[in-house]
């Protein structure tokens, strides 16, 4: 029971992010790890792992969770290949997590804007 | 359903400006690797190949210079509106962030050189502005990209070798070193730098 309450709760935000309603904070992106990453891809056409692991200052397991996590939303794209004989990684940003980016650039401001109007 | 403690209270605007300012740093350090457009770079050193060309058969420094002079606004022109399509192609603002930086550092030094050029053909010192040309722009290049990708930095780094190497060689090869930098040297960095950075 209290693991499908828990699954319930990591499966709400992401349907909620997809479902985007205006006002509701989106929480996929909400998390810094997240949010880095997208922000990062919003200024590059792609990064790869390698790029985005430097640029966050994170670790292997921390990053490949959370883009995972973005990935599942289809807020970015991933594209695995060779290069000679290395894999690599690489990421670009899908529309629905740019649009997930001003949305949520957008809440941001409304919100400093109406803590100021007060 | 047991209530957990809720954590001290942080006045809701400070938390977005502190989450806007992180997108901002986010996107300033991830902009680096595309604020310096490489194909609009190469193009640039189409243009000062031709300049070179046309300057080959001049008679004089001043001659030659006069070419080069001409073909400046093109350069900068190509320049200004590759800088405006990349930012836009990756949706940065134009004036904020890493481009910003760049043609803020930039800019000063080549003002400077401007200054030199006019102070040394009035002293009639005509043979020292190349190097010195290509020693500023290589100086603009260096600080403007030393928060960048490593390789715009090097890029500068040549262009100040090339620079310091034609204040010391012969005014007749002024020519030769300003074909070598700004069409030779600007080709092969725009290259590298479209094929790895995005355009």
């Amino acid at each position: 029971m209290a693991r499908q309450s828990a699954l319930a709760e990591e499966r709400q935000p992401r349907a909620r992010a997809v479902e985007h309603r205006p006002l509701d904070l989106d929480r996929l992106i909400h998390e810094r790890m997240r949010l880095g990453i997208v922000s990062a891809l919003a200024v590059n056409d792609s990064l790869s792992f390698n790029d985005l692991k430097k640029l966050l200052k994170t670790t292997d397991g921390n990053l490949s969770v959370h883009a995972r996590k973005l990935e599942e939303a289809h807020y970015i794209a991933c594209t695995k290949f060779f290069e000679g004989r290395f894999p690599k990684t690489e990421y670009r940003l899908a529309a629905a997590g740019r649009r997930a980016l001003e949305r949520y650039l957008a809440h941001m401001e409304a919100l400093i804007q109406a803590t100021r109007e007060r | 359903m047991a209530s957990r403690p809720l954590p001290e209270p942080v006045p809701i605007n400070a938390h977005a400006i502190d989450n806007l300012q992180f997108i901002r740093e986010t996107m300033e350090r991830a902009g680096a690797f595309t604020a310096v457009p490489g194909w609009g770079g190469a193009l640039m050193g189409v243009t000062a190949l031709a300049a070179g060309l046309a300057a080959w058969p001049q008679p004089t420094v001043e001659a030659l210079l006069a070419i080069w002079i001409a073909g400046a606004p093109v350069a900068l022109i190509i320049g200004v509106c590759a800088i405006i399509r990349k930012a836009r192609s990756a949706r940065i603002p134009l004036l904020s962030g890493a481009g910003r930086k760049f043609a803020l550092s930039l800019a000063p030094p080549v003002l400077a050189g401007a200054l030199l050029t006019l102070v040394l053909y009035r002293a009639g010192a005509s043979g020292a502005i190349p190097g010195i040309w290509l020693l500023l722009y290589g100086t603009g290049v260096v600080t403007g990209g030393a928060f960048s990708v490593k390789i715009i930095p090097v890029m500068g780094l040549c262009f100040m070798a090339l620079g310091a190497a034609a204040l010391f060689c012969p005014p007749a090869w002024g020519n030769a070193f300003l074909t070598a930098g700004f069409g030779g040297l600007q080709i092969v960095f725009g290259i590298i730098i479209a094929r790895r950075y995005g355009g």
